[in-house]
Parts: structure tokens; sequence; C-alpha cells
């Protein structure tokens, strides 16, 4: 079973967001990037096949040289091959449609990707693959497991989730559940020797156009403080949610 | 040219956004003079649409088939819009964001997601959205003819526009869905995390699963769902399900009441979006206070009782 990782390289969630030139671009400057907390969930379960199942796993970003850390980061945790399609990728149609191109020359069983980025939240890539490259998607997938072909699936819904039954091809959209928290994995000595060894591939821009661009970026204004009310005047309280508020 | 509104159906009921969308669509057709229509599955009463500005409305019909399925859906939403249309107005629910990203490569359109403002004007189609995990907006210029906006939860108000609507029924068919759902399992009376209005969420500060009736009879008594943060849903003491955050679910209510929880940067993550806060806590230096509407310092085990009582009473006087 050939399985293929997306990874989107974004700040820590802990660090100071703020935008450079003209409020168009993401500031990197003081930032650490992490791979994506919902493309982890998914790169932890992928190499859970690779252990059980004897999978191999590949990781695969759309984006300049920058992205190569967090790359090796994925190599160091136990993935195979990466690939890093040299585009500064402006949008989420641009980065789909590079994953699918490269899908149409190389082959693979499952497809990975997270349920959204934390940076762009826009939660658009793996639908667009799978209509690009017409492979079967699921969702906000948080339980998988695969023999032969078959797979059983479950997927988060309002109020609950579907079991689903279905075969590879498959492109799935990860999130938390996938696996459990405490099996994550920090990288260590070992496994980042054995990545400065493995291959990282770099592919030429496929020179799509974009759909859509930034204009501008905005911090939300700073917010009016807080109105505290003594513990012992909840009536006061119950007002404000009331009249004010106009939230009860 | 027109906008489609994609209306979600639970169980034969519009769900609430639909109005939220129906709204918001009609606000932007007057820019343009378009006409605003509607497409939905099995709805049993999509006349409703018409209250919020809607002309015409394509219920698609099959008896014996109500799941979901993303692909066949996206095939019949897209056979309605390819006629006329060039703007195509989802919710944020899970199912339609699961059609968006599939519909925006067969119908060659822009796809927005996480909308919250409407298009200043017609030349070009400029709309805000949140970004880093609501702590930035971003403007994005759409560059293709045809469109999809998904929109924020809650982002909107509802507009009430009266017309009487056209309604086409239409038969479906499920042929070949994507994925064989074998079954659904869902809670049937339990508000969800991510539809619900109201959010009563509890933290470490509890002490124990066995308190959690708190934090419950207080849901309860606003209508609303329950909620936690992570460190609670690591010890076990409620469901994985109800995890508040960076690494679990977002909230976008209109309430978020935090109790016993201190405000960690990776929760707060989860809950901007909220419209208000209110935040009870022993600590009056506890983080979350900076970023709360309205806030008690105070300990949960005297206040939450004593508001629960005064909302109760309020409530009966109020209804
Ligand atoms: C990578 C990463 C991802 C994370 N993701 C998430 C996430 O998604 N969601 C999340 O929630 N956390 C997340 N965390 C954990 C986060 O950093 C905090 O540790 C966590 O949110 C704290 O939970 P808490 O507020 O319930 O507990 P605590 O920090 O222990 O706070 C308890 C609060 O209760 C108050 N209190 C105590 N007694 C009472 C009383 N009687 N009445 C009222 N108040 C009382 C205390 O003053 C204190 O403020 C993440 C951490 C990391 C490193
Ligand atoms: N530049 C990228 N390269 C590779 N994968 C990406 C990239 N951007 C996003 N992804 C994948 O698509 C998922 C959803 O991203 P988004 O649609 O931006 O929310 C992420 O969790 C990644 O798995």
């Amino acid at each position: 079973m050939k399985i293929l990782v997306c990874i989107s390289h974004v700040p820590d969630t802990t660090s100071k967001i703020n935008f450079s030139e003209n409020n168009t671009l993401f500031d990197n400057d003081g930032v650490q990037f992490i791979i994506n907390p919902n493309d982890e969930f998914g790169l932890i379960r992928a190499i859970w096949f690779k252990e059980k199942m004897g999978a191999t796993v590949d990781v695969i970003n759309v984006g300049t040289k920058n992205t190569e850390q967090t790359l090796r980061k994925a190599l160091a945790i136990g993935a195979d091959k990466a690939i890093r399609i040299n585009t500064i990728s402006k949008c989420s149609k641009v980065v789909a449609k590079s994953i699918s191109k490269y899908l149409e020359l190389n082959q693979y069983d499952l497809i990975i990707a997270g349920r959204e980025s934390i940076d762009y939240n826009g939660g658009m890539i793996p639908g667009m693959i799978s209509a690009l490259s017409k492979i079967n998607f699921i969702d906000k997938c948080t339980h998988i497991e695969i023999s032969n072909n078959n797979v059983k699936a479950v997927r988060e819904i309002e109020g609950g989730v579907e079991n689903i039954s279905t075969t590879l091809p498959l492109i799935i959209s990860s999130q938390k559940g996938l696996v459990e928290e405490k099996d994550l994995r920090i990288p260590n000595m070992r496994g980042i020797m054995m990545a400065r060894k493995k291959k990282l591939i770099v592919i030429e821009d496929y020179g799509f156009k974009t759909s859509s661009q930034t204009i501008k970026f905005e911090k939300p204004l700073s917010k009016n403080k807080v109105t505290l009310i003594p513990s012992d005047n909840v009536d006061k309280l119950i007002e404000l949610l009331n009249k004010e508020a106009k939230v009860i | 040219m027109g906008i489609l509104i994609y209306a979600e159906v639970e169980k034969g009921k519009l769900k609430k956004d639909c109005f939220e969308l129906a709204s918001y669509a009609s606000q932007i057709a007057d820019i343009f003079s378009f006409e605003v229509h509607a497409v939905c599955f099995n709805a049993d009463n999509p006349e409703e649409l018409s209250n919020y500005g809607i002309k015409k409305i394509y219920n698609y019909r099959n008896k014996n088939y109500f799941n979901f399925d993303a692909t066949i859906y996206s095939d019949y939403i897209s056979k309605i819009f390819i006629k006329k249309f060039r703007f195509l107005i989802l919710s944020s629910s899970s199912n339609s964001r699961y059609l968006g990203g599939i519909l925006s490569i067969t119908l060659n359109a822009s796809y927005i997601s996480n909308v919250i403002s409407k298009f200043e004007s017609n030349s070009s189609i400029k709309v805000i959205r949140n970004s880093f995990t609501n702590k930035a907006f971003e403007t994005v210029e759409a560059l293709e003819k045809n469109v999809i906006l998904s929109i924020a939860k809650n982002s909107f108000e509802i507009i009430k526009k009266s017309f009487t609507a056209e309604i086409e029924e239409i038969n479906f068919e499920m042929i070949n869905p994507m994925n064989n759902v074998t079954s659904i399992e869902k809670s049937e009376n339990k508000v969800s995390i991510s539809d619900a209005d109201i959010v009563v969420s509890g933290g470490r500060g509890l002490k124990g699963p066995e308190n959690w009736h708190l934090i419950e009879d207080l849901a309860n008594v606003l209508g609303g769902a329950t909620a936690c943060s992570k460190p609670v849903s690591d010890l076990g003491w409620r469901p994985h399900s109800e995890h508040v955050g960076q690494t679990g679910k977002p909230v976008s209510s209109n309430l978020y009441v935090a109790i016993g929880i201190s405000g960690a940067i990776q929760h707060l993550a989860g809950v901007n979006a909220s419209k208000t806060k209110l935040v009870i806590n022993t600590d009056p230096e506890a983080p979350f206070f900076k970023a709360a509407d309205y806030g008690i310092v105070g300990d949960a085990f005297e206040v939450v009782p004593d508001l629960i009582n005064k909302i109760k009473e309020f409530k009966s006087l109020n209804s």
C-alpha cells in the first residue's frame, strides 16, 4: 500500500501573527513553523500502517524552500520520502491542482490531507483533490482501518458519526481521533539522522493559474475590556446578557 | 445570471442557517439585480424559504434515501447551477464544507470559505474571511467568474423579505454513491457544539466529573450544548467530542460560557469566533478574562448554582 500525506507548513499557534509588505503577506520573522496539527494526526496514522502493514509513506508539500525543514521533520518522524513542488502557493486551488498533477504521474492507494490548515483555515484542499483526481473522499475522518482493498472508516457529522465502508483508492481529510494524542511523536536523534539520508525530491512549479488572491490582512481591533460583575450579583449579569449582548 | 443557495435539510426540516444564507444572498442580489434561488434535498416545507427573499426553489426528492453523499449531491447541485447561476452560497456545516471543495472544481469556481462580509461592489468580488484561527481577517478577491462562498456561522442577521416562490419538485436517484454509509450514530436530543447558539464549557477548575451536573444544568436552562477544555477530555472526565480548541472543535456560538478554564492560547484558538464570552473563574489573573466580554471572579461551586436558579426564574418570567 502506498500512502501520500499532504503536509502544510504552518506557524505554531502560540506565535504572534503579524503581516508584512503592506499587510499582504504573513510575516515569518521570529515565527516557529510546525506540521499542521491535522496533518500530523494523519501522518502518524500513516506511519502506523507502515509499521503494522508494510505501507510506504510519502509526504508532499507545495511551497518554497522554507518548507523543507517541516518536510524533514516528517521524514524524521518516519515518512520514507518527501516531495516538494516548488511553488509560491497563493491559493488552495493551485495547491490542489499541483498535488493532483503529481498524482496523475504517481499512483497512491491512500491520500491523507488535513481537515483544515491552522493558518489559512480553508478546509478545501482534500475535496478539491478528490474532484480533480476522481478519487473517493471521506471528509473529517476520525478512524480508518484497511484490509486488502477494503476500508472501514468513521466520519464526524454534526452531533454524531457516520460509519462508512468503501474501497481504495481513497482520500481522507484527517483530524483528531485518527490516532490518540499520546501516539504523536517528537523526532528523536536517530530519526533525525536517518532523515538526512532520505530523499527529498523537488519538482518544478507546474504553473497553474491562481483562482483567488489575498488583497490584505488585518488584525481584529483589540477587544473592549471585560465587564466584571460581582459574584453576588448574577441578576446584573443576566440583565447584561439579555439587554446588552442579546444572547439570552 | 443569479445566486443559488444550498439549503440544508435535516429530517425534512430546513436548518436555521438556510435563512441566514438566504438573507445574505438577497442582499448581494440587490447589488447585481440578480434573483436568488435555492436548491435542497427532501425538504418537507421548502416554501418557508420564500419568506427570506428566495424566488424559486428546486427541491430534489427521493423517498427511499435520506443519507447525504457528497458526489451525488454535488452532481445534482451542479445540474441546477450551470443553468444560469454565477454565485453559490453554502453554510459552514460539515456537509456543506464537504461539498464546497468538490463543487469548486466541477463548477470552475473560486471558492472562499469562512466568509464574514458582503461585497462592496459588483465590479470585483472581494470579501473578508476569518483566517489564522480567527486571529486575522483576510480580504480575498475571487478571480474566476463563478464563485462559491461558504459563510461563517452566526455572522449575518436573518432578514424577512417575502415572495411567493415557485417550487420545482425534481426526482433524484442515488446511483453509485461515493461511499457506503453502513450506520449513523447520533445522540438524538443533544445539541452539538458546532450547531449550538450557546455553549457552556468546563475546565479543570471543576475538580472532577462528579461536578459536571453544574455544566449540564446550566446548558439545559440556556438550551445550549456542553463542552470542555483539553485536559478534561484527556483525563476522561468528558468525551473527546466535547473538547474545544486548536486540537479540538471550533465554536462559533452567540454565547460561550467558560467555567474554571484558564484560557490558554490553544483553547482560545477554538473560541475566538464566538460572539459573546462569559468567564467564571476564581483567579482574577486568569488569561481568559482578557478575551472575555463579561466576567465573574468567583467560585464556580457558588456562582453557577445561583446563576442556574436565577436564569430559570428569568426564563419563566419572560416566556
Ligand atoms: C500543542 C498543544 C495543543 C493544545 N490544544 C488545546 C486545545 O485544543 N484545547 C484546550 O483546551 N487546551 C489545549 N491545550 C492545553 C492548554 O495549553 C491548557 O493546558 C488547557 O487549556 C488548560 O485547561 P484548563 O483551563 O481546563 O485547566 P487549567 O489551566 O488547570 O485551569 C483551571 C482554571 O480553573 C480555575 N479554577 C479553579 N478552581 C475554580 C473554581 N472553584 N471555580 C472557578 N474557577 C476555578 C483556575 O483559576 C484556572 O484558571 C494544548 C496544549 C498544547 C501544548
Ligand atoms: N501548500 C500545501 N502543500 C501541501 N499540502 C497542503 C498545502 N496547503 C494545505 N495542504 C493540505 O490541505 C489541508 C487543508 O488545507 P486548507 O484547505 O488550506 O485548510 C492541510 O491540512 C494539508 O494537508
